[in-house]
């Protein structure tokens, strides 16, 4: 396992420009989060802030470095450089589970759920309600729908296999099953992709939902810059391993963030035209 | 088609189900109760053995329907095939495959043998160190598919010739009495007439509860259906297959011990591929998807015991040996034929 460097600065990095705190106090702090997988240089120097209740939308280009990013705050892979707080507290996240149980929990593309369960067990799995030595079908079923009825997630019955709904019911679930689990801070891998508008207005409206409770903080990444700008409080730009940008939503434009991006698509066509 | 479609199926309803305002009426129940059970997995390969057994009931009634058939047929025919496919149903769920379950059937009773004649062990101790040693044969099966990364066809198809050659080669391929010290145990196991298809009763239905009332059971089918899912859930997904290598290890030994106790004899060639086979085509007749995720117990044990009837129903109307595996085959693949046209009807009808 890697740890980080000793010379990390114990005081709070300067913030990039733009960035204006309007939420709580920060829930998650990311210090020059560096990592490298051999001689392919992933994340080279990441600082990025998540205020409590707040929505943030990690943006950026495919191989910027986001996923790699995600993987070290939900404690998959360890950073080789750098720090991270939770609450104000330095933390060296070890694992999944570990990160899980201070309140981190990703929910991911392939969404973790399993086709041939019903919607109830799959938001208990691992975490099964018992009548000691079975299963307490009838708690699980009855606390799931309530949940979900909670969250405004409309299913035609938590008894159905998961295989029979629709990619949004599914993000839905998977998102529902987090929060269930007492997430404080929810790391969201391309919720919204491959989805039509309606499967993206139910994860919109269920985003918006949270955020109006206020007690979790979500991180989505995102490749939509007008869905992003629509949930989003806060939006950060990710390019070769920085985040670049780090504006609030009212702030910027998805025509700021397309120039962006189109001004590196363009240096990168120079550099290859020159090479 | 899930495994728990037939519980939601049958105690809620899914969406959908509800044919208008239900009436009241006992034909509108009738339909509503043929459409649920329609739509069991098991239905299909229910109506196939029930159909095989009324035919031969019927047609040889004096022959088929005989006690001392009844016993052929339960006890000696479809215990040791409905006992091994239940095992392999979970180790199937979940991904997985045991080919040396016949194998760890024919070496389990020379462990009892060994332990009680040479080296004194009393009979009851010396049959549970023989159980034991089926399930630390599955220890080894998990080791090497789970630790060791093998692919459990691999894994198993070597062990399998190890335990097949231990049982040959330590028996000088010569079959043996069963020590008298255990054939008071033995009546229990599998002397008694009766005693296997109880003990097979008795296996399915725990094994049915594991699979569909307990987490484990939850967390075999996750791990079959989705294994980097059930592992980002937390489930330790190592540790569900090595449970299921070790169960069917254990009943490996079992059913080894009773046909050695029916038989009052230890054959070393008692088991091999035949049974294992037999249990597969059973479990997956009956529901159970090759590639994981899904299967029934109840499913099984009707495979088993369709096959079953064929077999001593063949037996009965005096088809050769030879013959007989053309039609087994045969039977095996419109069973299969039926069962898998029939879940695309269902999942058409119901998408």
């Amino acid at each position: 396992m890697t740890s980080q460097s000793p010379e990390t600065p114990s005081a709070a990095a300067p913030a990039p420009d733009g960035y204006s705190r309007v939420m709580g106090p920060d829930v998650l702090q990311a210090e020059h989060i560096g990592k490298r997988f051999g001689a392919v240089t992933a994340l080279v120097d990441v600082n990025l802030r998540l205020a409590k209740g707040e929505v943030l939308g990690l943006l950026g280009d495919n191989g910027a470095g986001k996923s790699t990013l995600l993987k070290i705050l939900c404690g998959f892979q360890q950073q080789d450089s750098g720090a991270l707080k939770i609450n104000g507290q330095e933390v060296l996240l070890r694992s999944v589970d570990h990160a899980r149980s201070l309140g981190i929990d990703a929910v991911y593309q392939d969404l973790a759920l399993i086709n041939q369960l019903s919607v109830y067990h799959n938001m208990f799995l691992n975490r099964e309600r018992l009548s000691w030595p079975l299963l307490n079908n009838r708690s699980m079923r009855k606390i799931a729908r309530e949940h979900l009825d909670a969250m405004g997630v409309n299913i035609p019955s938590v008894d159905v296999d998961v295989a029979r709904l629709s990619g949004g019911q599914r993000q839905a679930i998977a998102i529902a099953r987090a929060v269930y689990s007492d997430a404080k801070i929810l790391l969201l891998d391309e919720p919204l992709a491959a989805m039509g508008a309606k499967e993206v207005a139910i994860i919109l409206d269920l985003i918006k939902d949270l955020k109006r409770r206020g007690d979790v903080s979500i991180i989505i990444i995102a490749h939509n810059y007008g869905q992003a700008l629509e949930v989003c409080d806060r939006i950060n730009l990710l390019q070769h391993g920085m985040i670049t940008l780090d504006k609030a939503s009212n702030d910027t434009s998805v025509a700021e963030l397309n120039d962006i991006v189109v001004a590196e698509y363009r240096r990168a066509m120079e550099a290859r035209q020159r090479a | 088609m899930s495994n728990t479609t037939e519980q939601s199926g049958m105690l809620v309803g899914l969406p959908g189900d509800d044919p208008g305002n239900a009436g009241n009426g006992a034909l509108d129940r009738l339909l509503r109760a043929a459409g649920v059970f329609g739509r069991q997995r098991e239905a299909t390969i229910f109506v196939v053995a029930a159909a095989l057994l009324l035919y031969f009931g019927l047609t040889h009634s004096s022959t088929f329907g005989s006690r001392a058939n009844a016993i052929d047929l339960l006890s000696e025919i479809a215990a040791p095939i409905i006992i091994i496919a239940a095992g392999e149903v979970l180790l199937l769920i979940c991904g997985e495959i045991d080919l040396s379950v016949g194998f760890i059937f024919a070496a389990s009773p020379f462990v009892m043998f060994y332990l009680n004649q040479y080296y004194g062990v009393p009979a009851a101790l010396a049959i549970i160190l023989s159980l034991a040693f089926g399930v630390f044969c599955g220890w080894v099966n998990g080791f090497l598919t789970v630790t060791l990364g093998l692919p459990s066809f691999i894994t198993t198809l070597g062990t399998g010739f190890i335990l097949g050659g231990f049982a040959l080669y330590t028996s000088h391929a010569e079959p043996k009495t069963i020590p008298p010290a255990t054939v008071g145990i033995g009546n229990w196991i599998g002397t008694n007439p009766w005693s296997q298809f109880i003990w097979a009763v008795i296996v399915v239905v725990i094994l049915h509860v594991l699979l569909t009332r307990t987490p484990w059971g939850l967390h075999t089918i996750a791990t079959g259906d989705n294994q980097l899912g059930a592992r980002e859930a937390g489930i330790k997904v190592g540790r569900i297959k090595y449970g299921n290598f070790m169960i069917i290890g254990f009943l490996g030994a079992l059913v080894g011990l009773q046909t050695a106790f029916y038989q009052v004899t230890i054959d070393p060639l008692a088991g091999g591929y035949q049974p294992m086979f037999y249990a597969v085509t059973a479990a997956v007749i009956g529901g159970t998807a090759m590639l994981g995720g899904s299967g029934t117990i109840l499913g099984a044990f009707l495979g088993a015991m369709a096959l079953s009837t064929l077999i001593d129903g063949f037996d009965i109307l005096g088809i050769t040996a030879n013959l007989l595996d053309i039609i087994f085959g045969a039977a095996i693949l419109i069973a299969m034929i039926a069962n898998v046209q029939l879940a695309r009807l269902r999942a058409r009808g119901r998408t």
